[in-house]
């Protein structure tokens, strides 16, 4: 996953690295265009709003992935991470709450982001100063986070006070202006991320330590310092997850996130961000993120495939989505 | 000597020798009851960890010379060498196993029972039932089938209900068939049954599907209490006022205190309770040392937790 002997792209026709870029977008709106075909349900507002609203997550942490694929590293720790920040987050809230009443739902969430951001910097620093392979390193703190969300809560589940049910609730089914509060932050969330990697220094160094470490290194980029930085980043991005996450179901339990570090990796590749690293397609993350809640909701309202079948036509679907990608570079 | 300090003598003798054999029977009566589960990776499992560790706690207080050992695996071929160790350290006298699956464990477990150790199988049985001395199960069937007969009579036999199945087990296929096998004699119509693995998150976002999906739902089952907590988040964030019940099963703390609650929507339950682990060390306890034969099949009845009954299956300490 570290360097790879990438050519440079050669400089392409402006209207052909646009269709490229497009690709995500374009296989979005095909989906649609297809589950409206399926079931006339499927274009109701309350159904869109379902199904970006819970995409939410999946999105804002392929934002933080956004990052670390492009400076060519990888993290398997994002679910097992989100199922111990929320329940570190909720275990601050419920302990604060007698003390603090409904404020101890902004204080909890500043617990969860600096301990994501600390989680982030774990492993940052084993994949930089202790030179391990992403992928084994997040392998391991994959376990220890998950191992850990199983002990605090005994292998049951840490629920909410209730007290802070009703406070906190909106935060998932609220609105602003008619648009879902988690789609609001995944917004901002996007947008910041995407200043960040198009537009200033640390985004074009995430790139090139991506692309070419050598080069990198000897243009003068700490790629350690970049790479740690950019999990660092997904660490916040797992936290601000798992904020919005919390009053969804109102308790933490050693299956939350299950899985979801394959979901994450699967929308940001489906985006356009290569997996080798050295680019990174902000806003393609997010159709990817959506492009799997659409399908996995298409696939509950068509009548068509066994309940049996439903996780191999997923498969098939995202693996022809690649396929249109590569063909229509 | 006197005629009463002869019998005094032989009366201390006689007692002292029945003390005497009293106490090697004791020593004798050493016994290591291994016990090897899941590990908790989710509720229900959680609450066998649980109850395991209470009977442990119980059982060695009540009978002083028995000796129980609780170990936990976090898969089928983990729990297989957690055999290996436990019966190559010590001699067991009986083994209380939860297998992750039947298939895998029923050639270790084999090898367990040739050292002449009793074997006690919990919840799901061994390809070949001959090698359990006994086996304590819930009933999955009446799990699906009692949920079935109360919704079915509760809505005058009509009506359009959806149902979430869990992982693909044989657990979750008798609870399906339990169901729909009641529901064939009515009139309701089930129109959709997908997988949400007994994952909340997967439930909600399913029920919310099924609710775009469908114009008009009267009930929900959900075959798990884990899901059901999903299910009704999804309801409630819909407004919807045509699902009048949506039921679970598997008896977690937080739903039967919905039942003891007298919730409208959830007002029973059915248990499959995780404490089954705890009968069957219990049982074990009792076979050796109270001469309580427990040899056989014991299938724990799934009956409706109503708001009456309730507090008889409210374990609050208890993680699930």
């Amino acid at each position: 996953m570290t360097s790879a002997t990438t050519n440079i792209a050669a400089p392409e026709p402006a209207r052909r690295i646009r269709w490229a870029e497009m690709g995500p977008f374009i296989a979005l709106a095909l989906v649609i265009v297809i589950g409206t075909m399926i079931n006339s349900n499927f274009l109701t507002s309350t159904n869109i709003a379902n199904v970006v609203t819970r995409s939410a997550f999946v999105a804002i942490i392929a934002v933080g992935a956004t990052f670390v694929i492009s400076s060519g590293c990888l993290d398997l720790s994002v679910g097992s991470m989100m199922a111990f920040v929320t329940g570190i987050m909720i275990l601050a809230m419920n302990r604060l709450e007698p003390s603090m009443g409904a404020n101890a739902i902004l204080v909890g969430a500043g617990v969860g982001l600096v301990v994501g951001a600390l989680c982030g910097l774990l492993n940052g620093l084993i994949v930089t100063v202790g030179k391990i392979e992403p992928f084994i390193a997040t392998l391991g703190t994959m376990g220890i986070f998950r191992a850990l969300i199983t002990w605090m809560s005994d292998g049951g589940s840490i629920p909410i006070d209730r007290a802070l049910r009703e406070p906190y609730r909106p935060v998932y089914f609220g609105n602003v202006l008619g648009i879902p509060l988690p789609v609001v932050i995944t917004l901002v969330v996007v947008l910041m991320g995407a200043f960040i990697l198009y537009r200033t220094k640390f985004g074009r160094r995430c790139a090139a330590a991506g692309s070419n470490a050598e080069v990198a290194r000897f243009s003068g980029v700490s790629v350690a310092g970049v790479r740690t930085t950019a999990y660092v980043i997904q660490g916040l991005c797992v936290a601000i997850a798992a904020i919005c996450y919390i009053p969804r179901l109102g308790a933490a339990t050693p299956t939350t996130g299950q899985l979801w570090e394959l979901q994450v990796i699967t929308a940001v590749v489906i985006g356009g961000t290569a997996l080798r690293g050295g680019k990174g397609r902000i806003w393609g993350s997010v159709a990817g993120a959506l492009i799997l809640e659409v399908i996995a909701n298409l696939m509950v309202l068509s009548n068509m495939v066994s309940e049996y079948l439903v996780a191999a036509v997923q498969g098939v679907i995202i693996i022809l989505a690649m396929l249109a990608h590569r063909f229509i570079k | 000597m006197t005629p009463i300090t002869k019998r005094a003598l032989g009366l201390v003798s006689a007692a002292s020798l029945i003390a005497l054999t009293a106490g090697a029977a004791v020593a004798q009566d050493k016994r290591t009851i291994a016990v090897s589960i899941p590990a908790a990776t989710h509720g229900w499992t959680g609450g066998v960890v649980y109850h395991a560790e209470q009977a442990e706690k119980e059982v060695e207080a009540a009978f002083p010379n028995i000796d129980v050992i609780v170990k936990t695996s976090p898969s089928a071929t983990a729990q297989v060498s957690a055999l290996e160790d436990l019966s190559a350290g010590q001699e067991l006298d009986a083994l209380v196993i939860l297998p992750f699956t039947s298939e895998e464990l029923t050639g270790p477990v084999e090898q367990v029972k040739a050292n002449g150790t009793f074997i006690a199988v919990v919840d799901r049985g061994l390809t070949d039932p001959s090698i359990q001395d006994m086996y304590v199960a819930g009933d999955n069937i009446a799990v699906g089938a009692n949920t079935a007969k109360w919704m079915a009579d509760k809505l005058g036999g009509e009506g359009k209900i959806v149902v979430l199945r869990g992982i693909p087990t044989v657990i979750d296929d008798e609870r399906i068939k339990g169901f729909t096998d009641v529901m064939e004699g009515t009139n309701i119509e089930i129109l959709d049954i997908q997988y949400a693995n007994w994952n909340q998150d997967e439930a909600f976002k399913l029920m919310q599907d099924y609710l775009a999906k469908y114009p008009h739902i009267d009930a929900v089952w959900a075959n798990d209490d884990d899901m059901l907590l999903g299910v009704l988040e999804a309801v409630k964030q819909s407004g919807r006022t045509d699902i009048k019940y949506a039921l679970g099963g598997n008896g977690m703390k937080d739903v039967v205190k919905m039942v003891m609650d007298e919730s409208p929507m959830t007002p029973v339950s059915t248990p499959y309770p995780p404490s089954m682990i705890k009968s069957a060390i219990y049982m074990v306890a009792g076979q050796f040392n109270g001469q309580a034969p427990m040899r056989g099949n014991f299938k724990l009845d799934a009956p409706l937790i109503t708001p009456e009954n309730a507090d008889q299956f409210w374990y609050p300490d208890s993680p699930f």
